[in-house]
């Protein structure tokens, strides 16, 4: 095979005819994904302007490999994530993707520097604690490697997920709203660094965010919406951003 | 290194219930296996404390109750024999050895054995060993001698030594009972036997038969005879020679008597057991309790893991193994439970028979109970453990959009 990220014609992502569809709790089937066309180049930096309800964090999912899709393709550096089992997606999503989430998702009851070994010891390279220590120093917190998630400030907390995320040298990373819980002061810096870690890394990046001051920062952004051919009926019935501590509806595969 | 360090920390993060459990899994397996222990040892030492002798010729009577009486120093004997008695069965020629004892006094509790010196001389207590004086000397026979030979065990909790006097007082029990007038001297301390003869306070057989108060009668009997045979076979003639008669009992052979008693009492053992076993249960039970409990804050966390790339079966692996640990922390705990519970049964079973259990002996029930308990916790592991591998990771990570 040739060398994927080094050939223009391999891209690092594509995405044909992906289709997705939830039960709801009353048995109606609704369908929240049908992307008929998407790609990403190796390297490439795109944000996608998508309202919640829009269906962008199943669309996410469905990439990473943790909701298999109904129908379609998706391609990640060259390998078919639909035709994996659950532990081959699983090892592919370890080996190739860095997921940054809108909470950040940091173990609690780890310290800042085990969070990012956690994070690399599931690829096949395992936990590198030079290369965690790196990245935690990259994002400027080499002051805080024992410390855990919770006596650190929000904006901390993020740049532990990115360097957790790109520590593995992933092909791909994905963020999903990962400025969500940040103010604007801390928006653009958190962006900026981001962009810059996976420029660095060689990492694709792909952003989906609500936010207009998150996709001011991107000069390549596109509404998922012309994306995603979902019909606005299916928007309902959760549509509507959950208030925290509201549960997921039950979703039937 | 990633299933340790996700162990250790969840159990750091949840250390009070760790520590309860874990105390729990401690108490429930020391406890087995000082059940298992006291149970199988004390068997077998109260099985080899025949003290030398194959068999013992008492009055007509339970046949264990002799054995207790006149080889552990435990119980009443059934009665009392002639001196006569005595010296027939000592002129048997299947006999090797007899001795005579006599039983009836105590000293503040401690059993006064009357026999005679060739107790002290002539009889092999256990494996070839010999009484040995740790102090002074054996008593001289007699009436009048009015000397003491102690065992280890009471000289030292009565604080005797050579040259100590004391009288002895009426009964087997230290009661209110009405002291002698005879004064003893203490002649010699018998070195430690781990035998009940430790416990005992031996005088010259005499000495008892003549004891101020006594009924005349007793001068010319005794409590039982101890012998020892030239060939095992002659035993169980001598056995049917005496239940011809009505008045002897020749209980033989001791060590089958005193094996028949533990098969009868075989039932207490099995409550113990079944105690022990119900308390492994209820410790594997919070196991799972407390692993479960932590699920319900953890979900989050396993959808992390999963979501970094880490498979169903990692996590599966990890709970079960997590309350694996817990239960081998409490399995290694269980050693300081079951040497502080042995140390106190062990000490409980010298004072109240002489017979010593040894702490430190070795026996499977160490290995495998400690093992079952980790078993039993890998047993209670399974349920949360499937808890994590079902996890729903996108449900749990993010709201849909």
């Amino acid at each position: 095979m040739r060398d994927g990220a080094a050939h223009p014609h391999i891209r690092m992502l594509t995405v044909r005819n992906l289709t997705k569809s939830f039960t709801t709790p009353e048995g109606a089937k609704v369908r929240v994904v049908d992307v008929a066309d998407f790609h990403l180049d190796p390297g490439a930096q795109v944000a996608l302007r998508g309202e919640s309800g829009s269906g962008k964090t199943t669309f996410l999912h469905l990439i990473a490999g943790i909701l298999r899709p109904n129908s379609g393709s998706i391609l990640i550096d060259g390998a078919e994530m639909t035709s994996l089992s659950e532990s081959g997606r699983d090892a592919l999503r370890a080996a190739k993707i860095g997921y940054v989430f809108q909470t950040f998702n940091l173990l609690q009851g780890h310290t800042v520097l085990e969070n990012v070994l956690l994070g690399m010891s599931f690829a096949p390279g395992g936990a590198d604690g030079v290369r965690a220590r790196a990245m935690l120093g990259r994002v400027g917190l080499s002051h805080r490697l024992r410390h855990f998630p919770r006596e650190l400030s929000t904006g901390q907390q993020q740049r532990v997920a990115v360097a957790r995320a790109l520590a593995n040298r992933p092909k791909l990373v994905i963020a999903d709203e990962p400025t969500g819980n940040l103010d604007n002061r801390n928006t653009a810096g958190a962006l900026d660094l981001m962009k810059e870690v996976c420029r660095e890394c060689g990492a694709a990046l792909l952003l989906v965010s609500h936010d207009d001051a998150t996709l001011e920062r991107f000069t390549n952004v596109r509404d998922f919406t012309d994306i995603n051919r979902m019909d606005n009926a299916s928007r309902t019935p959760w549509g509507q951003p959950r208030k925290p501590g509201e549960s997921a509806p039950r979703i039937v595969e | 290194m990633t299933i340790p360090l996700i162990i250790y920390r969840s159990l750091r993060q949840h250390a009070l219930s760790t520590l309860v459990t874990a105390a729990s899994i401690a108490l429930a397996c020391g406890l087995l296996m000082t059940v298992w222990m006291v149970k199988a040892q004390s068997q077998r030492a109260f099985m080899e404390t025949s003290t030398g002798f194959d068999g013992v010729l008492g009055a007509r009577g339970s046949e264990l109750q002799i054995v207790l009486n006149s080889i552990f120093h435990l119980e009443a004997s059934p009665g009392n024999i002639k001196v006569s008695d005595y010296e027939q069965i000592k002129k048997h020629p299947a006999v090797k050895t007899a001795v005579p004892i006599a039983t009836g006094d105590n000293y503040r509790g401690w059993r006064i054995v009357g026999t005679a010196s060739e107790m002290f001389t002539g009889v092999a207590y256990a494996g070839g060993k010999k009484y040995e004086m740790a102090q002074g000397k054996i008593f001289s026979d007699g009436e009048h001698a009015h000397e003491a030979v102690v065992g280890s065990f009471a000289a030292a909790q009565l604080g005797l030594g050579v040259g100590s006097v004391f009288h002895p007082s009426h009964g087997l029990a230290h009661a209110s009972g009405h002291e002698h007038e005879e004064e003893y001297r203490v002649a010699g301390i018998l070195a430690p036997t781990n035998t009940p003869a430790d416990r005992v306070i031996w005088i010259p057989l005499e000495g008892v038969q003549h004891m101020s108060g006594h009924a005349e009668s007793a001068h010319s009997e005794l409590s039982a005879v101890l012998v020892q045979l030239k060939a095992r076979p002659a035993g169980f003639q001598l056995k049917e020679y005496y239940k011809r008669g009505e008045r002897l009992t020749f209980a033989y052979p001791a060590t089958a008597i005193i094996a028949d008693f533990f098969n009868k009492i075989g039932w207490f053992d099995r409550v113990l057991a079944l105690v022990a076993f119900v308390v492994a249960l209820v410790a594997a039970g919070s196991v799972l309790a407390s692993v479960y409990a932590s699920m319900s804050e953890r979900q989050r966390d396993i959808a992390i893991l999963r979501a970094l790339g880490a498979r169903r079966g990692t996590v599966f692996s990890t709970l079960m193994l997590e309350a694996m640990v817990i239960c081998a922390l409490g399995a290694v705990c269980a050693f300081a439970v079951y040497f502080a519970l042995m140390t106190g049964v062990t000490e409980l079973i010298r004072e109240q028979t002489g017979v010593v259990i040894s702490i430190m002996a070795w026996h499977p029930v160490l290995l495998w109970c400690p093992l079952g308990m980790i078993a039993l916790g890998a047993f209670g592991g399974i349920v949360p453990a499937v808890k994590a591998y079902r996890v729903p990771v996108a449900e749990t990570l993010s709201p849909l959009s």
